[in-house]
């Protein structure tokens, strides 16, 4: 018996997420009375993760991964699950980690469970802690099976550190065919991705045209965030789609959250509503956005923004 | 070419979430139900390829009889055929297992799947069905073009977009991009009526075992009221941020 936990990394390097997959993994195999592994896919940086405690380092190196593979990926874990006996796989909510561990559910016929947000309420059956209806609810869900695979909300759970003088193994694994191959992969601009983001810094049609965004990526720099932005802005094509949050766009769970102009509709609150701590900046006093948020501030957005700006770099 | 669209029937984003029976089960009670908005973007990319490569348009749902209005709809918009398949929708893994049953049956080129429902939110149904059938997958799907055998296609990733291409069958999650919010298909009178021509199948049930159970939901606790601060007062912002949320 053992728990696995997907170690996903991009160019040679660990997300955050994976080290919070990890801890989560940890606390979870000693409630279980058993050992975890991180498993680490042509990733050289392994020394990092001894300091969230994995019993043991599983490596594979191996030219059929160099570009990622749902499939491939897949077939990997799944063979390493049949080696190493485990129980449960933990994966981060990164989107490939997601499209990861939805295809893996498939291949091994075991059920996932994607957005849980704490640790297990019971070992035997497996009972977690998920977010549902989005984010208009939580359900307790139990997975009835003997492989499970589960998924951790961002910013969830946290960094626990908990050093451990793992050993490393290397592992070969079969290679799969596929047919579905990498064109091209576009890289966006900005340096902070919304998926990865402690703080995503988001504005709506309150900031009246693209013109005006200059202030909202100087704040999102200044506080190490991401860009983020209302359905309107994106439809009308001030920002990227890729900027969108919200139900039909991307899920936000990030530490702070802050809204600029974007009034609050429904759609919106249901795709940010995991993010922990919500700061509203709204010159409409009457705005939705002021019920759902934890820190409010009525005014217009071209003084306080910058002010605050000036502010946190005086600091 | 023959596609398959997968619908799941949920609340409207504005509905008003309840539990009953001891808060195990949703209360579908006074709650509009409609096609998921992600399902949605894939099933009017559907129709277009009825156009552009001649394609054959299949709805399907799981559950019980109070989804046909859905389908319906889905006709409305311009699916040629629809198919219940007469069960509950239990969970993610057993339905994935009935459209799988049914998939051994009829085969389809393209299987396209919203890429989560906006109820449980698991985006596991497209990957669960590419895994049973052995079947190509892409989620998060924002592009999607098919000639002859070959599909090329993109997905939103983190922090950028990738391209890729395989042979057919595929399984898509769908998504916004796919196509726009203003290329939805409003269905007019014509399509309405022409719906109700249109075959509906039922089809019985494997009768699968779920593998995963919801034994109790609850709601977020109800929020503590706003903190304002003055927008000359933004020290105290700061403050609260750094020393009370303890975020920055």
């Amino acid at each position: 018996m053992s728990v696995l936990v997907y170690i996903e990394s991009e160019n040679n390097k660990f997300k955050k997420s994976s080290y919070e997959a990890l801890s989560y993994g940890k606390a979870l195999a000693e409630k279980m009375g058993v050992k975890v592994s991180g498993l680490v896919i042509n990733c050289s940086d392994a020394e990092s993760l001894k300091a969230y405690g994995p019993d043991k380092i599983l490596k594979i190196d191996s030219q059929d991964l160099n570009e990622f593979s749902s499939k491939k990926y897949a077939h990997a874990i799944a063979d390493v699950i049949k080696s190493e006996n485990v129980n449960v796989v933990v994966l981060s909510s990164t989107p490939d980690s997601k499209y990861l561990g939805a295809h893996l559910s498939g291949i091994t016929d075991s059920p996932f469970v994607s957005n849980v947000v704490e640790l297990p309420e019971s070992i035997n059956p497996l009972t977690v802690k998920r977010t549902c209806f989005t984010n208009k609810a939580f359900s307790l869900t139990e997975l009835i099976s003997d492989t499970k695979i589960i998924s951790i909300t961002s910013n969830s759970y946290g960094l626990i550190e908990n050093s451990n003088d793992s050993k490393t193994e290397e592992i070969d694994i079969k290679s799969i065919d596929s047919d579905q191959r990498i064109l091209n992969i576009e890289k966006e601009s900005g340096s902070v991705t919304i998926a990865d983001a402690e703080i995503v810094v988001s504005a709506g049609r309150g900031l009246k045209g693209p013109e005006n965004w200059e202030m909202i990526e100087t704040l999102a720099e200044t506080l190490g965030a991401a860009t983020a932005c209302s359905k309107p802005v994106s439809d009308m094509g001030w920002r990227p789609h890729s900027e969108h949050v919200g139900q039909t766009g991307k899920p936000v769970s990030s530490n702070l959250y802050i809204a600029i102009g974007i009034s609050g509709a429904i759609q919106h609150l249901a795709g940010i509503n995991s993010s922990k701590v919500k700061v509203v900046i709204n010159n409409d006093p009457e705005a939705p956005f002021f019920k759902a948020a934890d820190y409010g501030v009525v005014g217009d957005a071209f003084e306080v923004v910058p002010s605050l700006i000036e502010k946190l770099k005086a600091r | 070419m023959n596609i398959l669209v997968c619908i799941s029937n949920v609340p409207d984003t504005t509905s008003k979430i309840n539990f009953v029976e001891n808060d195990s089960k949703f209360d579908p009670s006074g709650v509009q139900f409609v096609i998921n908005p992600n399902d949605e973007f894939g099933l009017t990319k559907a129709v277009w390829m009825k156009e552009s490569n001649n394609a054959n348009v299949t709805v399907l749902t799981v559950g019980e009889q109070s989804v046909e209005a859905t389908l319906r709809k889905c006709l409305a918009i311009g699916a040629d055929k629809a198919v219940r398949i007469d069960c509950p929708a239990n969970d993610a893994y057993s339905v994935a297992k009935e459209i799988e049953a049914h998939c051994e049956q009829v085969k389809y080129d393209l299987i396209i799947c919203g890429r989560e429902s906006i109820d449980y939110n698991g985006g596991i149904v497209p990957g669960l069905i590419a895994g049973f059938l052995d079947y190509n997958f892409v989620t998060n799907c924002v592009n999607l073009d098919i000639e002859g055998s070959k599909a090329t296609f993109s997905r939103e990733m983190s922090g950028g977009t990738e391209i890729s291409e395989c042979q057919l069958p595929l399984v898509v999650g769908s998504q916004k991009g796919l196509v726009e919010e203003s290329d939805l298909i409003i269905p007019n009178m014509r399509g309405i009526m022409m719906a109700r021509q249109k075959p509906l199948d039922i089809i019985p049930a494997q009768g699968i075992n779920p593998k995963t159970n919801d034994i109790k939901f609850n709601k977020p606790d109800p929020k503590s009221e706003v903190k304002l601060i003055k927008a000359d007062e933004l020290d105290k912002l700061i403050d609260l941020l750094e020393n009370e949320a303890k975020v920055i």
